[in-house]
């Protein structure tokens, strides 16, 4: 496992600076409801994968930013995205040999996880949220999820093969 | 169940995990309680808002560039006609303005002898909206103006026609604004053609916004023109806001169902104006066209 850890860590970053960018990109009024959550799904792969290197603390500090960037309260994405993290990494070694579909399903539960926690704190602080803005992004998140899968599984590949 | 899984996973196993996860959930707690309860987090927000910013930029700059591009490659008869429009504006607008001026001159000599306070303007400041998609679950946009250029929370924002919301979060170079259009949003105005005041409320819809305090015998019709009354003390008075759009009358309800259409288009402005009060409080003044 030793090769999972250590160096190779600005690619990945570079990943979460662009999923970061991902989520405040501009869309359609119509599509907003609709935007993945790049940010959590980058995460939960970069938990499955490398978990010794990209683990809770890590997945608190970009909610942390995450907050900050999109003027939500202060430590709910925080919460949410560590909590999945946790999950996926307490759960990785299965995930990793899920066949396609079976790691989907497990993505989509763990998305609706994710939803569920935002939900339950903007319920607390008395935010009104409209509900397609919950189950929203948990269904294209779980259709973007193999796509994402591609398209980090290569830049993993460089990671390890680079050094 | 930290402990039982723990040899199931031996080989990568993470060292105490769980214990950061509770960790890091406290420490999610207090700082929600902290922020949302009692606004004490101003500076840590303008710290980490900071240091995002280059991000904001990046994501904004195809935009521009593309925005920049539109500019450059506009055709020189697409441009006559803008310049031939923009003349015709022009004109129309100082023809205004000249009226204008005469009114002002005269409410000042009214005002005068009404012994009233005199009318003090408001300054304003150009602002862009960012191509920045800020929080999912309200009505935000992220302008490019922020505490260092003087911006603070719940200043009015308004565009060429109309009221757009106000500014909920400083950071330093940008700031987080509220639209009129988001549910939580709550603005006093009042009636242009005969001062009944009342309350206007966000919808979550940009083309709508809800008046729930109407009582059903008020003087109230489709078309008229709602205008900020400056009760609640965030915003200057006489700025349009809304036109009525339906009046919905019901007998056996207290309230009318009453809504109107904001006058500036929320979802399809990029410069709007930062509006700073003068120091003492402007009077609504009547709004010809």
């Amino acid at each position: 496992m030793s090769r999972f850890s250590g160096a190779g860590r600005v690619p990945v970053i570079v990943t979460i600076i662009v999923s970061l960018m991902f989520m405040v990109m501009p869309l359609p009024d119509w599509a907003v409801p609709f935007r993945p959550d790049w940010v959590a799904l980058t995460l939960i792969y970069w938990a499955m994968m490398l978990p010794r290197t990209w683990s809770v603390g890590t997945a608190w500090l970009i909610g942390i930013v995450l907050d900050v960037f999109q003027g939500t309260i202060l430590g709910q994405h925080a919460l949410a995205l560590c909590v999945i993290v946790f999950v996926t990494v307490r759960f990785h070694l299965l995930m990793r040999v899920f066949p396609m579909q079976q790691l989907t399903a497990t993505v989509f539960a763990i998305l609706t996880l994710y939803q569920f926690i935002l939900f339950w704190i903007n319920g607390v602080a008395g935010v009104e949220v409209q509900l397609v803005n919950y189950w929203g992004p948990v269904l294209t998140g779980t259709l973007f999820w193999p796509i994402v899968t591609v398209l980090l599984s290569g830049v993993r590949m460089r990671v390890q093969h680079g050094r | 169940m930290v402990a039982n899984r723990a040899e199931t996973s031996n080989p990568a196993r993470i060292p105490a995990l769980g214990i950061r996860l509770i960790v890091l959930i406290v420490v999610s707690i207090i700082l929600m309680v902290l922020d949302h309860r009692q606004n004490h987090l101003g500076a840590v927000r303008q710290a980490i808002g900071a240091a995002v910013y280059p991000l904001q930029i990046v994501v904004d700059a195809p935009f521009r560039l593309w925005g920049w591009i539109r500019e450059g490659t506009t055709e020189r008869n697409e441009l006559k006609l803008e310049v031939s429009r923009l003349q015709a504006e022009r004109l129309l607008t100082y023809a205004r303005l000249q009226r204008m001026t005469a009114l002002e001159a005269e409410n000042a000599r009214l005002r005068d002898l009404l012994e009233a306070r005199a009318q003090v303007r408001d300054e304003v400041r150009v602002a862009e909206i960012m191509a920045v998609d800020a929080n999912p679950y309200r009505h935000n946009i992220v302008i490019d103006i922020g505490a260092r250029d003087g911006a603070y929370d719940g200043q009015a924002i308004v565009d060429a026609v109309g009221v757009i919301g106000q500014v909920i979060e400083t950071g330093i170079a940008t700031s987080q604004a509220m639209l009129i259009s988001d549910p939580s949003h709550s603005l006093p105005v009042e009636v242009n053609r005969n001062g009944l005041r009342t309350i206007a409320n966000g919808t979550g819809e940009f083309g709508k916004l809800d008046l729930p305090f109407i009582t059903n015998n008020a003087d109230i019709r489709p078309g008229d023109l709602l205008v900020t009354s400056g009760l609640g003390g965030a915003f200057p008075a006489g700025y349009p806001v809304a036109t009525i759009e339906t009046v919905n009358r019901i007998p056996q309800e207290p309230f009318a169902d009453v809504t109107a259409t904001p006058e500036a288009a929320l979802d399809q402005v990029r410069e709007i104006m930062l509006i700073w009060p003068s120091s003492e409080t402007v009077e609504a003044e009547p709004l010809d066209e």
